[in-house]
């Protein structure tokens, strides 16, 4: 599983790095990256699908590859 | 203040201050979702309540024909950009770009991750020494002897202004918001708040100090320092919109906790559960409405809205609408799917957010790490705020 972060959605609500701060970073205006190539470990995969499903702007997606 | 009449017909005459409405809107709302979802009224200038999720997220991203210029739920008498010292509103979130964009700038660095992290400790502390100072006494008002006391000290810490004034600015804070059709009451608390930002200004000026207040007056845009009415706006801003917000929300978590066991003695026994467990709280009693003004005749959803209408940015609704959340209804503290809007949508969300997520969780933690064991106190009732800002202003539990 990959994921990324839609930098035209965030608005900076930080819900994903609230909820997952493994796989997201914020910076000091709040907007959201993955962290690394946005790759997800097997045993995230869960807190994942809860950071994608907490996105109030749906800019957290999971892509392709 | 605003016309009082009972109301009859939610859908074409609503009032958000009605008594009914303010106690229990989450009736009135399924109501107007079904029959209604975008409601009316002329009380207080021709204004319009959406109820549903995605027409209030959809409304928040229409910038064009919604700004942000006036988002008091009651209207000012005269905005108070009518004011000649704040004659740039209460920026960013009375703004609309350009002046939006870069005011938010100034001001996202101090409520970012980070620095929200350094706030921690302080706010563990406050929350700890109140808890440990009402624990003896077995029974407490978890709403004015601790929640209304945490985000206050927090704000005026991040300010640089005394937290002997708490309640001073707490006075204020609730005479611009939860009094405001009482247009004495509220314009005391606009002067009050304006004169002393006015002094602390002019005392920075001098002496610098390492916090918002002096941060702000000190930097540069575009190679220019800011203009004092913006300082001022900004620093009005911080202190109205992080003081009953913040404390409205714990205070409905607590009152939540209180009257449901099930879910106190969960989130005790599961303390790993507590950033989502937040997230539903804030979802299920989201204590922020703003307004909209409308700039050019539109159809929305249906409505025929006109130039200098007022739409109520119904975030608390939209975060019950049964189309976007399961039993919107239910709290449930492991709800995983659950994109609220409790900080708003789109580009004025809350700039506090941060924070606030922070001094909820932590105000939680430290009172339920002393008392996990208390319950609404018989025989006496708990009161509630509403209109702008809805918490719960009185909150008799005891803790045997």
């Amino acid at each position: 599983m990959r994921i990324r972060v839609d930098p035209d959605k965030c608005q900076g609500h930080a819900r994903c790095y609230a909820l997952v701060p493994e796989l997201f970073d914020v910076d000091d205006y709040g907007l959201s990256t993955v962290v690394g190539d946005g790759t997800v470990p097997p045993e995230l995969e869960s807190k994942a699908r809860l950071a994608i499903a907490n996105c109030p702007e749906y800019a957290i997606e999971e892509t392709a590859d | 203040m605003g016309d009082t009449r009972a109301v009859e017909h939610w859908d074409t005459d609503f009032d958000v201050m009605s008594p009914d409405y303010v106690a229990d809107p989450y009736a009135i709302w399924d109501d107007l979702r079904r029959k209604c979802p975008i409601a009316h009224t002329d009380r207080r200038g021709s204004t319009w309540l959406p109820t549903r999720y995605q027409d209030v997220v959809d409304l928040a991203h229409d910038i064009e024909h919604f700004s942000s210029t006036e988002i008091s739920v009651i209207p000012f008498e005269g905005e108070p950009s009518d004011d000649p010292v704040l004659l740039y509103g209460v920026p960013p979130i009375s703004a609309d770009p350009p002046l939006h964009t870069w005011t938010r700038r100034l001001l996202l660095p101090w409520f970012s991750h980070r620095r929200v992290e350094s706030y921690e400790p302080m706010t563990r502390a406050l929350c700890a020494g109140l808890v440990d100072g009402l624990i003896a006494q077995g029974t407490a008002d978890a709403a004015g002897d601790y929640a209304q006391q945490i985000p206050v000290r927090v704000i005026a810490a991040i300010l640089g202004v005394p937290a002997s004034m708490s309640d001073t600015f707490t006075g204020w804070v609730r005479d611009v918001l939860e009094f405001a059709d009482d247009p004495e009451r509220r314009l005391r608390g606009v002067e009050g708040l304006i004169g002393f930002f006015v002094e602390e200004v002019e005392r920075r000026k001098a002496e610098p100090g390492d916090d918002l207040l002096s941060d702000l007056l000190h930097s540069d845009v575009d190679g220019a320092p800011v203009e004092e009415s913006v300082v001022l706006g900004v620093a009005a801003l911080v202190l109205i919109a992080g003081v009953d917000t913040t404390w409205s929300a714990i205070g409905s978590s607590l009152w939540h906790l209180a009257s449901t066991p099930e879910d106190r003695r969960r989130l005790v026994a599961e303390p790993e559960l507590m950033p989502v467990a937040v997230e539903e709280l804030l979802r299920a009693y989201s204590p922020v409405t703003m307004a909209r003004v409308v700039t050019e005749d539109v159809d929305f959803g249906g409505c025929p809205m006109h130039a200098g209408d007022k739409v109520l940015m119904n975030f608390p609704a939209a975060n019950r609408d049964p189309e976007a959340f399961e039993d919107p209804d239910t709290v449930m503290l492991d709800r995983a799917l659950n994109r609220h809007v409790a900080f708003g949508s789109g580009i004025h969300r809350c700039a506090g957010s941060n924070l606030a997520r922070m001094e909820l969780q932590v105000a939680l933690e430290e009172w339920l790490a002393r008392i996990p064991e208390f319950r609404l106190a018989e025989g006496t009732e708990v009161t509630w705020a509403g209109g702008q800002v809805r918490g719960p202003r009185r909150i008799p539990v005891v803790f045997p």
